[in-house]
């Protein structure tokens, strides 16, 4: 069985994020970037399945800032190869875009399964794992909390909204969103990252193309950060001159009738 | 006498038929029921000596084989005078085929040193520690709580987790200009290494704000990194991470490479420790002190404006004491503040007892929380309460926040927990 794994560098948010000078994209020299969490998820299940049934997991990501140190961790945790594909362009890929290319180099590869993040923290679209399925003609299923491999099929565990659990069989080849593995991301002690570093066993791989830039009729008018609108009011005194205050203030909003 | 804490007495289960279980292995042996058993010769079997030829083949693990079971180490142990812990109860754990590795045991050890102090055969759980930890961390075995450290060690260069480029932020409250050398990249005397704690917790960036303040005043050539500076690490490698410890030693290496400056400074023992011991087996060689060392004999230059009227006792940290051998820098520098009376605590000096937080233990006190009866700083502060002190002064910057947290915990909000830089700063420029 091949398991391809997608992951994606997002922004760290730890730090600050920065806009270019022309205020279209972040600043994607100044600003670090990490894997997308949903993606680290998605390749500790494959791990799991690969530990279970015997699996290879190959890891694929587009040349991202820092995209290195993602996929030689997840050499170090235990996928088998690791793929970069080049030269789809600096900026920041939509995920249509993403899928598409995802989904021309996936063509030429042999795969019974692709597991990919629910979600990113950059867009929270969602969209990746729908779209690639459809672009690839093959079944998938998101919001994913477990994997179980069978003869032709696996079947996926859904977490729905509500606290609803489905569980569903689906044909391989399938394409699956995580939402999370059934265990936390594994570590992956740095001397092993560093001995990945060192052996160099990144593929690169020219991109089935480039990106495109946003579809048609899509236009960026302006990228910023979220104005800061009002501020706290700190309250003093006693408690009932305090229980006053909230209820005017409730009041003044409508959110309680006096 | 003991201020607080107690031992957890070790569970031994007799059954009805005799059968002993050993609180160590779980394993029970069926023994003679009769009431005169211990005066007959009998012999345990079962055993596999294999744990133990394990941790010895480790690289820095053989001297867990010296051990010949005195057990001079145990009562010096600062976890096993709160819980159930030492270095010849884990030898025999060992002895008796336990797996350290998967043991909760493995993570207690604060490396503090003491048992070596005392250890007639050399047994060294400097040495054996980080060499376990190394092969269980590298299974993937390890606290989650650690687990995250190690991971925002990796990612941000420090083990807070915050904002590399932040890392200077403290300079803004210091009141006296602080050179960086990024921006101001001419050669210097002292490059003081900051460290994690003076530069993100919000008690250590007011002691590195009370040091630029005293560095200014007495004349001393001095520059920071900045934000291109990174954790030493040494906590990180104690705990079993020597690859993140290699990784960052690389990166500060290079970095201190591009500056011209004499001698490296820092507030951290820890740092200290890595600096002054670690880097030069890597053929890593500077000249470093810590802050202490820097301060002692340029005080005499201090001007006095003000006094501290306290009576002070003072905790020795580990990695400046026992692993370092400094005891009086730091002292001289308390006796040097007008107003200061010292008090030493009982346990001081080569003897002083360990807050808890090296080795790991600084973000292992959710896991260890379990396993002992009060934290090792909550007992430390106690014992610095009984002096009939005001202030407890430190030097170290895993301390503060360590033991004020203790003094709230135990009941003891009266005693104030300070930098000796803030004690000096206080005397030196009184508000």
């Amino acid at each position: 069985m091949r398991i391809v794994v997608p992951v994606k560098q997002v922004p760290d948010l730890v730090e600050e994020l920065e806009l270019n000078s022309e205020g279209s994209d972040i600043d994607r020299e100044f600003v670090k970037f990490v894997a997308n969490e949903w993606d680290e998820q998605a390749l500790e299940e494959a791990l799991l399945i690969k530990e279970a049934v015997g699996a290879q997991v190959s890891v694929v990501a587009f040349d991202e800032p820092d995209v290195d140190q993602t996929l030689y961790t997840a050499l170090a945790r235990g996928a088998d190869d690791a793929v970069k594909l080049t030269g789809a362009g600096d900026g920041w890929l939509s995920t249509a875009e993403r899928a598409r290319l995802l989904a021309q180099w996936l063509s030429g590869q042999s795969y019974d399964m692709v597991i990919t993040g629910v979600q990113a923290s950059d867009d929270l679209d969602g969209q990746l794992a729908g779209t690639l399925g459809g672009l690839l003609g093959v079944p998938h299923a998101s919001v994913v909390v477990g994997v179980e491999p069978g003869s032709g099929s696996v079947t996926v565990t859904q977490e729905l909204a509500g606290g609803t659990v489905v569980t569903t069989e689906i044909a391989t080849p399938c394409v699956v969103g995580m939402q999370t593995a059934r265990q936390a991301p594994r570590y992956a002690p740095i001397s092993r990252i560093r001995q990945a570093m060192s052996a160099g066993g990144l593929e690169s791989v020219e991109a089935p193309g480039e990106a495109t830039g946003p579809a048609e009729g899509v236009e960026l008018l302006r990228l910023y950060p979220p104005e800061k609108a009002g501020r706290a009011e700190m309250i003093s005194g006693d408690a009932p001159a305090v229980a006053e205050r909230i209820v005017e203030i409730l009041a003044s909003k409508g959110l309680v009738k006096l | 006498m003991p201020v607080g804490g107690r031992k957890q007495p070790p569970v031994a289960t007799e059954l009805e038929a005799a059968t002993v279980t050993s609180s160590l292995s779980g394993r029970e042996w069926e023994l003679p029921g009769m009431w005169n058993r211990m005066f007959e010769s009998r012999v345990l079997s079962g055993y596999t000596t294999s744990e133990l030829a394990r941790i010895s083949s480790l690289p820095g693990g053989e001297s867990i084989e010296w051990c010949y079971g005195c057990g001079k180490c145990v009562p010096v142990c600062p976890v096993d005078l709160v819980g159930e812990y030492g270095p010849r109860k884990l030898h025999r754990k060992a002895q008796t085929g336990v797996n350290l590795l998967a043991d909760a045991d493995l993570w207690m050890c604060t490396t503090c040193g003491n048992c070596l102090r005392v250890c007639p055969k050399e047994v060294d759980m400097i040495q054996i520690m980080p060499a376990a930890r190394e092969a269980a961390v590298t299974d993937g075995v390890m606290p989650a709580e650690l687990q995250d450290v190690f991971e925002k060690t990796f990612r941000q260069g420090n083990c807070l987790g915050e904002n590399p480029r932040r890392r200077h932020a403290w300079t803004k409250g210091a009141g006296v200009p602080v050179r960086v050398l990024a921006s101001d990249p001419r050669p210097v005397d002292v490059l003081f290494y900051v460290e994690d704690y003076w530069s993100y917790h919000p008690r250590g960036q007011q002691a590195a704000q009370a040091f630029a303040r005293i560095a200014d005043a007495l004349g001393v050539d001095w520059a920071i990194l900045g934000a291109e500076e990174k954790t030493l690490g040494d906590s990180q490698r104690m705990a079993g991470e020597k690859g993140l410890f290699e990784s960052l030693m690389e990166d500060v290496v290079a970095t201190l490479g591009k500056y011209a400056f004499n001698r490296i400074v820092t507030p951290d023992p820890h740092g200290f420790n890595a600096l002054r011991k670690v880097y030069p087996t890597y053929g890593h060689n500077f000249d470093v002190l810590h802050y202490t060392q820097l301060l002692a004999p340029l005080i005499d230059r201090a001007k006095w404006a003000g006094s501290v009227e306290a009576k002070v006792t003072f905790h020795d940290p580990c990695y400046l004491g026992r692993h370092n051998g400094e005891y009086d820098a730091p002292r001289r520098l308390l006796a040097s503040i007008p107003g200061v009376e010292v008090v030493e605590m009982s346990r001081c000096k080569e003897n002083g007892y360990c807050c808890g937080g090296g080795g790991g233990g600084m973000w292992l006190d959710g896991f260890n929380s379990d396993r002992v009866t009060e934290r090792l700083s909550e007992r430390r502060v106690k014992e610095a309460a009984d002096t009939g002190a005001d202030i407890l002064a430190v030097c170290c910057p895993y301390e503060v926040s360590r033991f004020e947290d203790a003094a709230k915990s135990t009941g003891n909000e009266h005693l104030k927990v300070l930098d000796i830089v803030e004690l000096i700063d206080a005397a030196m420029f009184p508000r």
